[in-house]
């Protein structure tokens, strides 16, 4: 009895690290693969795919760099996600504070905005912000005969931080509402400020929240395009990585320089890999509250 | 006493930058979705005419429109289904067994969610491309021993194509997420249970699926709207344009030929579209909530 339940449980065992394992290498796989193909030539693209490359062609790199511009895309997108991910933060943190610490007129209400908010997806409202952009523009132009909304590596910045704004408020007043009052009021008496209170006192204690904050809001600020693609299509403007790394992957199929789109593929995914690698445990840990996104 | 008046200036200058940004870039917006709906618009000037629910008529008589709306039913149907089957299964085993690697796992199964959905397009251009030298066909002119060559991003198979690659980016991230929620349920239930002779099975659909129900239900009805979304991204980056359609490629389609009115009229049927299914799920997963 206890023999036959036993081999039962190793076959049990079996089928179960089989299955974990094989959902692992289709995740492994093709990433390795990746990998591999950028720096692989050309011509070794058209034999066995699975065959280790001949030489390490970093050329691929140089060229992505260089040629298809992914370094000056590479700067963008660093501009880009610093300025939202401060933005964010200066001005979530003290909204968020105020919403789930302060009683005030109207308050209740706000916050119920920024819950409804959390619902509105940024690819139904793309459209009405570029237009909403084009017309601002062209009151510019007729006034002071200059654009300057659309193709905007700031405006964008702006737009990313808005549109993280109810998600960024919902996990902040939730960790800042679970905070003893004492807090604050033994600042008052010391003579502290609102302010002095909130910046001295309340933000350091937010700090594992500020930095979950931090990683998701890096991850889809770096690795978005659908709002980057609208707003800063002019075929010369400021591209943003994914954006740029779009159009290789397009050009690449008439002209088949697979080695360079493989490396540009590469040097987008390599910093959210190794941002992934440092704090992974933070990042699962964190996303019971992630839950929401998406 | 600190005088209200400096109180009311505090919680103002704080609150006032988020909710500046939040009505311009966010409530606008949506309301501007709406009210464009109803209106025609020049492509390249910011007239408008208001033209009532034509463009909803015409939007129920468009062919294109109707199949990405079939396209965008059955991706959800079938990405929630096979998604929730597995992260399910696969977070109650990890959690219940004692597995070696466990933490591997974890790292490893969690990594498609922090690729831009772009790097994934590029990922799976290489697993579909369609010739042997792609990994897919690769792999089944190997096992078949003769060659197979499947065109993966060309009708009929770019449906598949578009749910396998959306099943793989989404799968490690629920099942990391229910192992947080599993790991929660008292280890006592289960020693109890099985004193009383209940087996795997029985244990994990009397203990644990009652227990994380709620949890299951809240991600169930964001799962439906965020497939909607990230069928879109998947679509646009990965298929060539024209191939298959889901409902908010249409709509960006409809963006970009300059049809701004007809554009927001489909975001509005697909906003709602979402918003009723969610409802409805929501309504339909209804269950007493048990207290662990």
């Amino acid at each position: 009895m206890t023999k036959k339940k036993n081999s039962l449980d190793t076959l049990y065992k079996a089928f179960i690290y089989v299955m974990l394992i094989t959902l692992a290498v289709t995740i492994i796989v093709p990433v390795a693969w990746v990998f591999m193909a950028s720096v692989k030539q050309n011509s070794e693209f058209y034999g066995n795919p699975w065959a280790l490359p001949a030489t390490l062609y970093w050329q691929n790199f140089v060229d992505a760099w260089n040629a298809a511009s992914m370094g000056s895309y590479m700067l963008n997108s660093v501009i880009v996600t610093a300025i939202s991910l401060g933005l964010l933060l200066v001005v979530a943190l003290p909204a968020a504070y105020c919403l789930s610490r302060f009683r005030f007129r109207g308050g209740k209400f706000l916050n119920t905005c920024f819950m409804a908010g959390l619902f509105i997806n940024v690819n139904y409202i793309v459209v009405p912000i570029f237009l909403m952009l084009r017309d601002w523009d062209s009151w510019l132009n007729y006034f002071f005969r200059q654009t300057f909304l659309l193709n905007n590596l700031f405006v964008l910045a702006v737009v990313y931080a808005s549109t993280a704004l109810p998600f960024t408020i919902y996990l902040l007043t939730g960790y800042f509402a679970t905070l003893p009052h004492d807090f604050e009021e033994a600042a008052y008496i010391d003579g502290a400020g609102y302010g002095r209170t909130m910046i001295r006192i309340i933000f350091p204690m937010a700090q594992p929240s500020i930095i979950t904050i931090i990683l998701f809001n890096f991850l889809s600020f770096w690795n978005e395009y659908i709002i980057s693609m609208t707003l800063m299509s002019s075929s010369t403007g400021l591209k943003t990585l994914p954006v740029g790394l779009l159009n290789l992957m397009q050009a690449q199929q008439s002209k088949a320089e697979f080695g360079i789109m493989y490396a540009g593929l590469v040097l987008v995914m390599l910093p959210t890999l190794i941002l992934y690698i440092c704090v992974q445990k933070k990042l699962t840990q964190g996303m019971t509250v992630g839950g929401l996104k998406g | 006493m600190r005088s209200s008046k400096s109180r009311s200036r505090f919680i103002l200058l704080c609150v006032a930058p988020a909710v500046i940004l939040f009505s311009l870039f966010m409530v606008m917006p949506t309301l501007n979705v709406f009210r464009m709906s109803l209106f025609e618009r020049g492509a390249y000037s910011p007239t408008e005419t208001f033209v009532g629910f034509s463009n909803f008529k015409t939007l129920f008589k468009d062919v294109k429109f109707i199949t990405s709306m079939q396209n965008t039913v059955l991706l959800i149907v079938t990405v929630t289904i096979v998604t929730f089957f597995f992260a399910i299964v696969f977070a109650a085993i990890l959690t219940r067994e004692k597995i070696r690697g466990q933490n591997f796992f974890r790292i490893i199964f969690y990594i498609p969610n922090i690729l831009s959905v772009v790097v994934i397009a590029g990922i799976f251009s290489a697993i579909y491309k369609p010739d042997t030298t792609g990994m897919l066909n690769n792999i089944f002119t190997l096992l078949s021993g003769h060659e197979v060559v499947v065109l993966w991003k060309s009708q009929p198979m770019v449906i598949v194509s578009i749910i396998l690659a959306m099943i793989w980016q989404a799968i490690g991230y629920y099942m990391v997420m229910y192992m947080a929620s599993m790991a929660a349920v008292p280890l006592d239930l289960y020693e109890s249970a099985s004193l009383d002779g209940a087996g795997r099975l029985s244990q994990f659909f009397e203990i644990t699926l009652p227990l994380i129900w709620t949890n299951i239900r809240t991600t169930l009805t964001f799962f439906i709207i965020s497939t909607i979304n990230m069928a879109f991204l998947f679509v646009k980056s990965m298929v060539a344009p024209g191939m298959s359609d889901v409902a908010l490629s249409f709509m960006y389609n409809q963006k970009d030929a300059g049809l701004y009115g007809y554009a927001m009229a489909a975001g509005v049927v697909i906003f709602l579209f979402s918003f009723t299914l969610s409802a409805v799920v929501n309504q339909a997963t209804k269950r007493d909530v048990l207290q662990m």
